[in-house]
């Protein structure tokens, strides 16, 4: 990524109007659905304006004017959720569109979404309750005994792979809730990240996710550029970055894998949770290719890894692959559902630039460093980030700027020139003094557990 | 970070990030039921468990086995099971975090909330926090999935120092 590059990430027309319209409505969440007042039912005009030209128009309009007479149902909430997620989904992408004209980017086109109903469950049912009772509650109104309640579903729904999304989303929100009780003293609420994971939820309780069994597949190479970590209480996912060479052609891919996980597992000790694919694991930790062998690959870029498809190949440099192949390599589409600012993360090298702490300077222009996405799993630091020449990340959006989320960066340790990556320690940390500190958490765990059990 | 940014933005740490911390000593702890509540190895004996619990703003804590054998040592005041416990969780979750959960304020500064309790013997089942342990532990025997769970970016793994 270039200066000139840089300089015309400006914010596209409209993306401050829209903004508005979402504030005022998440206003309207931290009061309440039950506690509408002639403040906060102009939040609710306003989202319902922003979506009246399109086919959500009339719906909303009336399911605003119900909610602010008073009555609120699932089938409401989810029009309220609805149109924020089209408000979100328009700034996505006008954010994406002027990083790709930026970047030079090409972007394939996005398949119709297809979405399943979730049919008959009261698991689902369950959930689509709570988030009725959050809403009507409001942010502030929500006490231990509503979050308590959220257990029940996350539960039903955890183990059934088709409602996997759901849980994950219910159980890091209502997580996040536990961790702010009493909510009704603190000062200031996150009312727009709070609203994006309810709205999430809402959506997620209306559809089954897709079948994705039909997917087509690929026998190509797999280059990596980079490893993303996410992580809550009760889950952790990677998703690695990469470049696809497949029959001459190259794409931008990811492959992500996650597994169930406990609060007190935390730092390096997340990787043995995803023992189950060991060649990924081994590759990463190894810095090598992938051969794929008929590997399902859904439009939106998004490999549905199965290790036992993949084989490890040679060593390959990262920052060779960015330099030779991201100027030209096509971008996947994002599915229709998934337009939200906090999706975005593409892949970006810089280099030539100077490291000021916060930012990097690169021809007068600065872009500022996510530093707090750099996960505690891995050894690369805010410190090899300052030091470093070349830095391959994800470009993010967040309140209002773009920042870089580095994932591998050359820099220099000890006077010697190294690459240090998010995933080195994919096969257990390379740092003796870190190991020592990790232990085998899941065996002590369960040990634990075995003698409560006999007693 | 601004308020203004605390507000408006998705992607924001609301909790700073769970510390790891060895786990032989105390395998479990939890902010919940209205209780910091965990389990605790014994000191002495390698085959022994206890289960305790400290009541949010009440302070009534409890230490006993699985079948509810009590603690010899929590008679009038907290046993170093219930020491541990709260070492542990303040290791896991921060002084704040768990001084606010608690009901107790501390001054500026100060990470010791053992001191500021107002500690009363009132015993409790254990069936309950060992159930939950257990539940706990379930999580991590869940199928994996490698469908993409996008949702996961607003909770990015961070910490990094």
């Amino acid at each position: 990524m270039l200066a000139n590059q840089l300089a015309a990430l400006t914010e596209p027309p409209g993306v401050a109007e829209a903004l508005t319209v979402i504030d005022g409505f998440d206003d309207v969440i931290v009061a309440g659905l039950g506690r509408v007042n002639d403040a906060t039912s102009t939040g609710l005009a306003g989202l319902a304006a922003a979506v009246a030209d399109s086919p959500l128009g009339g719906p909303v309009r009336a399911a605003v004017e119900k909610v602010v007479r008073g009555g609120v149902d699932d089938d409401q909430v989810a029009l309220l959720a609805g149109a924020r997620t089209a408000v979100f989904g328009a700034v996505h992408d006008a954010l994406l569109t002027s990083l790709d004209a930026a970047l030079g980017r090409t972007r394939s086109e996005p398949a119709p979404a297809v979405v399943q109903e979730p049919g008959q469950d009261p698991a689902v049912e369950g959930a689509r309750s709570w988030l009725r009772d959050v809403a009507i509650a409001g942010w502030r109104g929500v006490d231990e005994d509503l979050i308590t309640a959220a257990g029940q579903p996350i539960e039903s729904l955890y183990p059934v792979v088709a409602r996997r999304r759901l849980a994950m989303v219910l159980a890091g929100l209502s997580e996040e809730l536990g961790a702010c009780v009493p909510i009704a003293n603190l000062p200031q609420l996150p009312a727009r990240r709070w609203t994006d994971l309810w709205t999430r939820a809402v959506l997620l309780s209306r559809m089954s996710t897709v079948d994705a069994s039909a997917a087509p597949v690929t026998n190509g190479r797999l280059l990596p550029l980079g490893v993303d970590m996410h992580e809550h209480g009760t889950a952790v996912q990677l998703q690695l970055h990469g470049v696809l060479e497949d029959k001459g052609q190259t794409r931008l891919v990811r492959a992500s894998v996650s597994a169930g996980k406990v609060e007190t597992i935390a730092g390096p000790g997340v990787w043995p949770l995803l023992h189950r694919h060991p060649v990924l694991l081994r590759a990463l930790a190894e810095r090598r290719c992938l051969h794929l062998t008929d590997m399902p690959l859904l439009p939106e870029g998004d490999l549905l890894w199965a290790d036992d498809r993949a084989a490890a190949g040679d060593p390959v440099d990262e920052f060779a692959t960015a330099r030779l192949a991201l100027p030209t390599t096509v971008a996947p589409a994002v599915a229709p559902l998934n337009r939200h600012p906090a999706t975005i993360g593409e892949v970006v090298l810089v280099e030539g630039y100077r490291c000021d702490g916060g930012a990097l300077v690169l021809g007068g222009e600065r872009l500022g460093l996510a530093l707090d996405r750099l996960p505690a799993a891995g050894p690369l630091s805010p410190a090899h980030v300052a030091a470093s020449s070349a830095c391959l990340g994800l470009l993010r959006w967040n309140g209002g700027a773009w920042r870089l989320q580095p994932m591998a960066v050359q820099t220099t340790v000890k006077k010697k020139n190294v690459t240090v990556r998010t995933a080195d320690w994919a096969m257990g940390p390379t740092d003796p003094k870190v190991a020592k500190a990790t232990g085998d958490a899941v065996s002590v765990l369960s040990e634990r557990a075995g003698r409560l059990l006999r007693r | 970070m601004s308020e203004d940014d605390w507000r408006s933005s998705s992607v924001v740490r609301v909790a700073p990030p769970i510390r790891p911390r060895k786990l032989a000593k105390v395998p479990f702890v939890e902010l919940a039921e209205r209780r910091l509540q965990g389990v605790v190895s014994s000191g002495s004996d390698i085959e022994r468990v206890y289960v305790s619990s400290i009541a949010s703003r009440t302070h009534e804590f409890s230490c006993s086995t699985n079948n509810n054998r009590p603690c010899g040592g929590a008679g009038g005041s907290l046993c170093n099971h219930l020491r541990l416990l709260v070492d542990e969780a303040v290791q896991q979750y921060g002084a704040d975090r768990v001084a606010r959960y608690l009901g107790v304020t501390l001054p500026d500064g100060s990470e010791d909330v053992l001191g500021a309790l107002h500690p009363k013997p009132n015993p409790s089942p254990a069936a309950p926090v060992f159930s939950r342990f257990l539940h706990h532990l379930a999580h991590l025997e869940i199928a994996d999935s490698t469908e993409p769970l996008p949702e996961l970016h607003w909770f990015p793994a961070g910490g990094s120092s």
